[in-house]
C-alpha cells in the first residue's frame, strides 16, 4: 500500500482546549503546522465544560495564587508535582485574561469583571472558607472556551484536518519522535505526518469505564498510542469520579451547582456531607464527596425505590438564580432526570469522570521517561498536554476548574516550549524510518482480513464492565487482583475483533475497533496500577489501607510518595519521585499533612 | 412501559464503495430499558449492524455532531426522547448537503459561511493587563447567541440556503455574525455590516423561521437577523 507522506514543522493531535491552546501558540509564531482531529475542534469534549476556570483574581473574594497552590497540593493529596503546581497556578490570571481578550463571553460581576463562583476544595487562607475562584460563562464554561479558541484559531490560520484519526507514533531508533501516522475518515487512506515537532492534546480516556460523564470520543488515543509506542503511563490508577453524574444517565452535573448553593440529601433528607467535611460541607474535594456518597447508598441511606442514588436540592434557590447561573444544568435535569431542578431534586450518583494521570510531562509540556538513572529525561520532538498529559498538576484527585486551567497553561507552555525550541534550531526534521507506517498499514489488514473474531462492541462492553465493578470508588485488594487477570484476558479478546463493515469510506466500525486498541492500553494500566499501590491516596482508596497515625486516610508517605509509572511492554511498573520542591527557590513547599475538609 | 421494546425505523443508507444509489432500509431494534434517547437506540442497532454511520460524540446536546432529519424535522439525537416518537422513525441526512454515507453529510459549505463573517473578537487597541470590563447588561446581550453549537440543523432546515448555500450565510453563520455584532468589546460593527451587504449574505432570509423551530438549543436566527437589519438602515438614514 502507498502511503502518502505531509511534512510540517509541527504535528498537533487534538483540537480540544489544549491541542487549540497550543496550535495559537505556534500559528501566532509562523510555524507550519497541522492540527488532526477526529471530530471538528467544537465537537471536542472540552466542549461540556460546565462549572469554570480557576483563577485567583479575586474579582468577588480575596484571594492569591498561594492559596490556590496549596489548595491544589493538598487536593492532590501530596502527589502533585509542587513545581508543575506553582507553575499552574501562577499562569492562571495570565491565560483566563487572555481568553477574557479573545472574546469568552464570561460572566460579568457588577463592576464588569469576570464572573467568579465557589468551587470544591478551592478555599480562602489554606482550607479555612470557601472561595469564589471559578471563572465561569454561565454552567457553559468550556463551551464558550472551546468555541473562544477555535474562534481566534480561525483568525490566526491555523491548518486543520478535520476527522482525521491519528494512529501511531512514529519513533526512530533513538526513541525520537518524528510524527504520527492517520487515516482520514472519509477516504480510509493513511498518511504519514511527519514533523520535527509532535504535540499530543487528545483528552481523556473515560469510556474505559461503563458509567462516564465522558463524550464517546474520549477513547484515550494519545495514551494508548503513547503506551504502544514504549512511553510508559504516569499515575494511571487515579480516577475521578465526579459526584455528580445524573443517576442512570451519567450525563455530568456540574459541581457549580453546590458552588451556586446546592445540598446534597440522603433519603431521609439530611444534608450528609455536614458529617463528612464539617468545614467545607458539600463543597469538599471531589474524591471526598463520592466516597461519602457511596458510603451513605452502602449504609442504607440512599434514596429511590432502589436506595441507588442521593439527591442535588437547589429547590431553595430562586428560580432567577437558576435560570441565570445554571441554565444549561436545568436543561440536563429536565432532559436526562426528567425533572425541573426549580422544583425537585435531581438524582445524582458518582461517575467516571477525569483521568488524573496520563502520559508523564514537566511543566514545559515536554514529554518526559526515565533514562540512564534520570527519571524525567525529554524525549526529543514530544510533548503533551491536558487530560491526556500528566505533569502532574493533579496527583491522586483534581480540584474542580482545574483541569480548564491545566490545558489552557500547559497547551500555551507546550506551545511556547515548541516555538523556541524550534527558533533556536534545536528541532529538525529526521530522516524517517523505512517501515514508519507499517504498525499502522498492519492494524487495519488485520481488521480487513479477521474472521470468527468477537465483536467490537462485546469486547468493549467487557472492559468498562470490568473496571467498572473492580476499580470504582472504592477498591478492594482482591477485587484488583481479579481484575488484573480479567481485564489481561479481556486485552487479549481485544487482539482478535472483527468487523463486518469493510467499506473505506467513512467506517465507523473500523474507527471504533482502532479506538478499543487506545481503551484497552489505558485500562490495563489503570488496573495494573491500582493492584500494586497498597495505599489509599486521593482517589485511590483500598479496603486494606489502614487510618492510623502513621498513615493517615491510609495514605504511606513512607513506602507510596511516588509516581507510578506503566510500560506496556512486560506489563511492568516502575516508579519515580514526587517533585516536593516548588519551582522557584523562594516559594515554600507545602509539608506532608493529613488531609481533612 | 415494558422494559424491552421493539422499534421500526426507516433510514436512509448510502455506501458510496458499494451502493450504485441510495435506499431506504427497514430496519428494528429491541431496545433495553436505559435507551431513553433516538441516539442510545442508534447505538443500539450498530451493535446490530456495525455498517451503519453517524457522528456523535457527547450525547448530552452541546458537541453538536448528531444532528440529522428525524422523521421530517432537523433535530439531534441525542435530545430526542424515544417515548414521544412515531414509528417508523425515518432518518435522513440533513437537507441540502451533500451525503458522505448514511446519514454523514459533508458540512464544508455551512463552516464555509460560518468563517465568511470573521467568527472572532475584533478589538485593534492594544490588550489591558486584566480583563477587558464589560457591564451585566451587556453581557446579556450575548445571551442567546454565543450558545450555539454548530449542529447546522437550522442552516439546513432552511430554503434560502437549499437554494444558495454559496451565497447566502445562513441562519447559523448570521447568528454568528450578530453575537458580535452585539458585543461591547468588538470594535469592527461597520466592517461586519459591509461583509453582509448583498442581496444574498444577509438579505435572502425571508423570516420563514425554520430555523427557530429546529434548533436545539432554543436560539432564535431570525430575531438575530432582524436586528443586523435594523443596523442596516440605520446606519444608512
Amino acid at each position: 500500500m502507498k502511503v502518502a507522506k505531509r511534512t510540517f514543522d509541527a504535528v498537533i493531535v487534538g483540537a480540544g482546549g489544549a491541542g487549540l491552546r497550543a496550535a495559537l501558540q505556534l500559528s501566532e509564531a509562523g510555524l507550519k503546522t497541522a492540527v488532526l482531529t477526529k471530530v471538528f475542534p467544537t465537537r471536542s469534549h472540552t466542549v461540556a465544560a460546565q462549572g469554570g476556570v480557576a483563577a485567583s483574581l479575586g474579582n468577588s473574594t480575596e484571594d492569591n495564587w498561594h492559596w490556590h497552590m496549596y489548595d491544589t497540593v493538598k487536593g492532590s493529596d501530596w502527589l502533585g508535582d509542587q513545581d508543575a503546581i506553582e507553575f499552574m497556578v501562577k499562569k492562571a490570571n495570565e491565560v483566563v485574561v487572555e481568553l477574557e481578550h479573545y472574546g469568552m463571553p464570561f460572566d460579568r460581576t457588577d463592576n464588569g469583571k469576570i464572573y467568579q463562583r465557589p468551587f470544591g476544595g478551592h478555599s480562602q487562607n489554606y482550607g479555612q472558607t470557601p472561595v469564589s475562584r471559578s471563572c465561569a460563562a454561565a454552567d457553559r464554561t468550556g463551551h464558550a472556551m472551546l468555541h473562544a479558541l477555535y474562534q481566534r484559531n480561525v483568525r490566526a490560520n491555523t491548518q486543520f484536518f478535520v476527522e482525521w484519526m491519528a494512529m501511531d507514533l512514529i519513533r526512530n531508533a533513538d526513541g525520537d519522535v518524528l510524527g504520527v501516522t492517520a487515516m482520514e475518515m472519509e477516504t480510509g487512506e493513511v498518511s504519514i505526518f511527519h514533523a520535527k515537532a509532535t504535540i499530543f492534546a487528545t483528552g481523556g480516556s473515560g469510556r474505559i469505564y461503563y458509567s462516564s460523564t465522558n463524550a464517546f470520543i474520549n477513547t484515550g488515543d494519545g495514551v494508548g498510542m503513547a503506551a504502544r509506542a514504549g512511553i510508559p503511563l504516569e499515575d494511571m490508577e487515579f480516577w475521578q469520579f465526579h459526584p455528580t453524574g445524573v443517576a442512570g444517565a451519567g450525563v455530568l452535573i456540574t459541581e457549580g451547582v453546590r458552588g451556586e448553593g446546592g445540598i446534597l440529601r440522603n433519603a431521609s433528607g439530611e444534608r450528609f456531607m455536614e458529617r463528612y467535611a464539617p468545614n467545607l460541607k458539600d463543597l469538599a474535594s471531589r474524591d471526598v464527596v463520592s466516597r461519602s456518597m457511596v458510603t451513605e447508598i452502602n449504609e442504607g441511606r440512599g434514596c429511590g425505590t432502589d436506595k441507588d442514588h442521593v439527591l442535588l436540592d437547589i429547590t431553595h434557590l430562586s428560580p432567577e438564580t437558576i435560570n441565570k447561573r445554571l441554565p444549561g444544568i436545568r436543561e440536563i435535569s429536565i432532559q436526562f432526570a426528567g425533572v425541573d431542578p426549580i422544583k425537585a431534586p435531581i438524582p445524582v450518583v458518582p461517575t467516571c469522570h477525569y483521568q488524573m494521570g496520563g502520559i508523564p510531562t514537566n511543566y514545559k509540556g515536554q514529554v518526559v521517561v526515565p533514562k540512564d538513572g534520570n527519571p524525567n529525561v525529554p524525549v526529543a520532538g514530544f510533548y503533551a498536554a491536558g487530560e491526556c498529559a500528566c505533569a502532574s498538576v493533579h496527583g491522586a484527585n483534581r480540584l474542580g476548574t482545574n483541569s480548564l486551567l491545566d490545558l489552557l497553561v500547559f497547551g500555551k507552555a507546550a506551545g511556547e516550549t515548541v516555538v523556541s525550541d524550534f527558533q533556536s534550531g534545536q528541532l529538525t526534521l529526521k530522516p524517517l524510518p523505512e517501515n514508519a507506517a507499517d504498525v499502522s498499514l498492519a492494524r487495519i489488514a488485520r481488521l480487513e482480513s479477521q474472521t470468527n473474531g468477537e465483536e467490537v462492541h462485546e469486547v468493549r462492553l467487557a472492559m468498562q464492565r470490568t473496571m467498572q465493578k473492580h476499580a470504582g470508588v472504592f477498591r478492594f485488594a482482591d477485587m484488583l487482583k481479579e481484575g488484573v487477570t480479567k481485564i489481561l484476558e479481556v486485552a487479549e479478546r481485544a487482539k482478535h475483533t472483527q468487523i463486518k463493515d469493510k467499506s473505506k469510506v467513512w467506517n465507523t466500525a473500523r474507527t471504533e475497533a482502532l479506538e478499543l486498541d487506545n481503551l484497552i492500553e489505558v485500562a490495563k494500566a489503570t488496573m495494573v496500577s491500582a493492584e500494586a499501590r497498597k495505599e489509599s491516596r486521593g482517589a485511590h482508596v483500598r479496603d486494606d489501607a489502614i487510618d492510623c497515625a502513621e498513615t493517615p486516610n491510609g495514605r504511606d508517605d513512607k513506602n507510596w510518595l511516588k509516581h507510578t509509572l506503566w510500560y506496556s511492554e512486560g506489563n511492568r511498573l516502575d516508579y519515580k519521585p514526587v517533585t516536593l520542591q516548588p519551582m522557584s527557590a523562594d516559594v515554600e513547599p507545602i509539608a506532608l499533612a493529613k488531609r481533612t475538609y | 412501559m415494558s422494559s424491552k421494546r421493539t422499534v421500526q425505523f426507516k433510514i436512509y443508507r448510502y455506501d458510496p464503495d458499494k451502493d450504485a444509489a441510495p435506499y431506504m432500509q427497514d430496519i428494528s431494534v429491541e431496545l433495553e430499558e436505559s435507551d431513553k434517547k433516538l441516539l442510545d437506540a442508534l447505538v443500539r442497532l450498530k451493535a446490530k449492524d456495525d455498517s451503519l454511520s453517524f457522528r456523535r460524540s457527547c450525547r448530552e446536546g452541546v458537541c453538536g455532531s448528531d444532528a440529522m432529519n428525524i422523521n421530517g424535522k432537523n433535530g439531534l439525537a441525542c435530545l430526542t426522547s424515544m417515548d414521544d416518537i412515531a414509528q417508523p422513525i425515518t432518518l435522513r441526512p440533513l437537507p441540502g448537503l451533500p451525503v458522505i454515507r448514511d446519514v454523514i453529510v459533508d458540512m464544508t459549505q455551512f463552516f464555509k459561511q460560518y468563517h465568511s463573517i470573521k467568527p472572532y473578537l475584533i478589538n485593534n487597541e492594544p490588550a489591558p493587563e486584566r480583563e477587558r470590563l464589560q457591564s451585566p447588561e451587556d453581557r446579556d446581550e450575548l445571551n442567546g447567541l454565543y450558545e450555539c453549537i454548530l449542529c447546522a440543523c437550522c442552516s439546513t432546515s432552511c430554503p434560502s440556503f437549499w437554494w444558495n448555500p454559496d451565497k447566502f450565510v445562513g441562519p447559523a453563520g448570521l447568528l454568528a455574525a450578530y453575537r458580535f455584532l452585539a458585543d461591547t468589546r468588538d470594535q469592527a460593527t461597520s466592517e461586519r455590516l459591509d461583509n453582509l451587504e448583498d442581496p444574498y449574505r444577509l438579505f435572502r432570509c425571508h423570516s420563514i423561521m425554520n430555523c427557530v423551530d429546529v434548533c436545539p438549543k432554543h436560539l432564535n436566527p431570525t430575531k438575530a437577523i432582524g436586528k443586523i437589519k435594523d443596523m442596516m438602515v440605520r446606519r444608512a438614514v
